[in-house]
């Protein structure tokens, strides 16, 4: 059963009197559970889609349904409302915030979230029980991701979307962050969306969605996706 | 006059330097902020009214400033606020110069609201967009980003420029003398006019000087305590 569906969605901004369409007329459907790369250079729309899914931003045109519901047409405090409860976000760099310790960067979540999971638990899953009263710019890059995880999925949402997430890492911390990340959305069920330029985290997808120049290029199903150690960069 | 006495006059000037100071900083401080946010606005007569008038307060000499808001009400409206203020004061509790003192608060409070108001928007234009995302993704709303993850960060970023106009403001207060305020260097000068004294004009300066000093340490200490987070 699909849990995303996009239905001719396009995306426009303007500046002025120029108009740039970041999305052009897309169609696609994400299932539930699957693991999901959507792949394509800089400026291909990537993020923008992303934002869309997210709730972050609302389409200039076409129907997003999630769950069933659609998310294209909502007011600004029923999208946070939706980005509190449906989806969890990594960012390629982090955006942990430095005023908090690591374990009120997680606790606030479920502040915010009425069907939290506990924010101990979720950082002793990611394995840095150690740092809990640690301050984000004490950690290491790989740490920090592993706590927006930890943050992202504390919430207990049904999607989880990341954002280059291993973008700043270097190749043998970003493969551990990946497995980390796989390993935590199959244990709990969740969907997974990474928004990526990089080829070879396609390779472990259960689906990988092309795209380019504001539309998609094709939709592959991989029927033997890589695990994390068999991959690098 | 001895040396001591002329030490307690000058005093007595120095704690209307000090008056001046606390409520300039107590109504600034917070004032600045509605300031800054309407020079932020995405409504644009509000944005653009704010800005023209920060534009006219930093412009104009704070001492002109002083003499419109003590004049203007008389000249214009031929209603003397400050110079009734002054009488009431003085005839019910016997305070000199309430209403001078009170435009001069007035003058100060506006002008310093002003700056901290281009210091605060500086502030919290400088804290990444990833940070606003956060709060967002979490589900926060504007206010909640503003007051939980954005605010901490923008105070520890103004406490360097904030800390400079603070030092100035303490010397500032020497300008209300322009309307016979008794400030430090007012007494100073009565001094010399009375008593044929120019020493104690050279020594309000000593006054000035522990004052900043007290005030360098604790803008430095409050500085160490939010030295614990990066940003």
């Amino acid at each position: 059963m699909s849990i995303v569906q996009f239905e001719n969605v396009s995306k426009i901004y303007k500046s002025g009197d120029h108009e740039l369409r970041a999305l052009d007329h897309v169609d696609f459907a994400l299932d539930e559970g699957k693991f999901v790369v959507i792949l394509g250079p800089s400026g291909a729309g990537k993020s923008t889609l992303l934002n869309l899914l997210g709730g972050l931003d609302s389409p200039s045109e076409g129907k997003i349904t999630v769950s069933g519901a659609d998310i294209s047409k909502l007011t600004d405090n029923e999208l946070a409302d939706y980005r509190a409860s449906t989806v969890g976000f990594v960012f390629q760099f982090y955006n942990l915030i430095p005023t908090l310790t690591v374990f009120e960067n997680v606790k606030l979540v479920s502040e915010i979230s009425k069907n939290a999971l506990d924010a101990k638990e979720m950082i002793a899953k990611v394995g840095l029980s150690d740092h809990l009263n640690n301050f984000p710019a004490e950690l290491s890059g790989g740490e920090q991701q592993r706590i927006s995880i930890a943050r992202a999925l504390c919430k207990n949402p049904k999607i989880l979307l990341c954002d280059e997430p291993t973008g700043a890492l270097d190749s043998e911390t970003g493969v551990m962050v990946l497995k980390l990340l796989l390993e935590m959305a199959r244990n709990y069920g969740k969907t997974i969306v990474i928004v990526t330029h990089n080829q070879n985290i396609a390779k472990m997808a259960d689906e990988v969605i092309r795209v380019k120049n504001g539309k998609i290029r094709e939709v592959i199903e991989q029927e033997n996706p890589l695990s994390a150690d068999e991959v690098e960069w | 006059m001895t040396f001591w006495q002329i030490t307690v006059f000058l005093l007595n000037g120095f704690k209307l330097s000090c008056l001046i100071f606390c409520v300039t900083l107590l109504v600034g401080i917070p004032l600045g902020l509605p300031i800054a946010f309407c020079s932020m606005s995405r409504f644009k007569p509000l944005r653009t009214v704010s800005k023209v008038f920060v534009w006219i307060i930093r412009g104009v000499p704070l001492m002109l400033q002083i003499f419109i808001i003590y004049y203007v009400p008389g000249l214009v409206f031929n209603h003397q606020i400050f110079a009734q203020v002054d009488k009431f004061f003085f005839l019910n509790y016997g305070i000199e110069d309430a209403g001078r003192i009170f435009a001069v608060l007035i003058a100060f409070s506006i002008n310093y609201a002003c700056y901290f108001s281009e210091i605060y928007r500086g502030g919290i234009e400088s804290i990444s967009q990833g940070q606003y995302e956060a709060g967002q993704v979490l589900g926060m709303t504007r206010r909640q980003i503003f007051f939980r993850v954005v605010l901490l960060q923008v105070v520890k970023r103004i406490v360097p420029p904030m800390s400079n106009e603070i030092i100035t403001l303490i010397k500032d207060t020497a300008l209300a003398n322009c309307i016979t305020v008794a400030e430090v260097i007012w007494q100073a000068k009565k001094l010399a006019a009375t008593q044929a004294l120019i020493w104690p004009l050279f020594y309000t300066g000593v006054f000035y000087l522990l004052f900043v000093g007290g005030l360098t340490i604790l803008l430095g200490r409050l500085e160490k305590k939010l030295a614990y987070f990066k940003s």
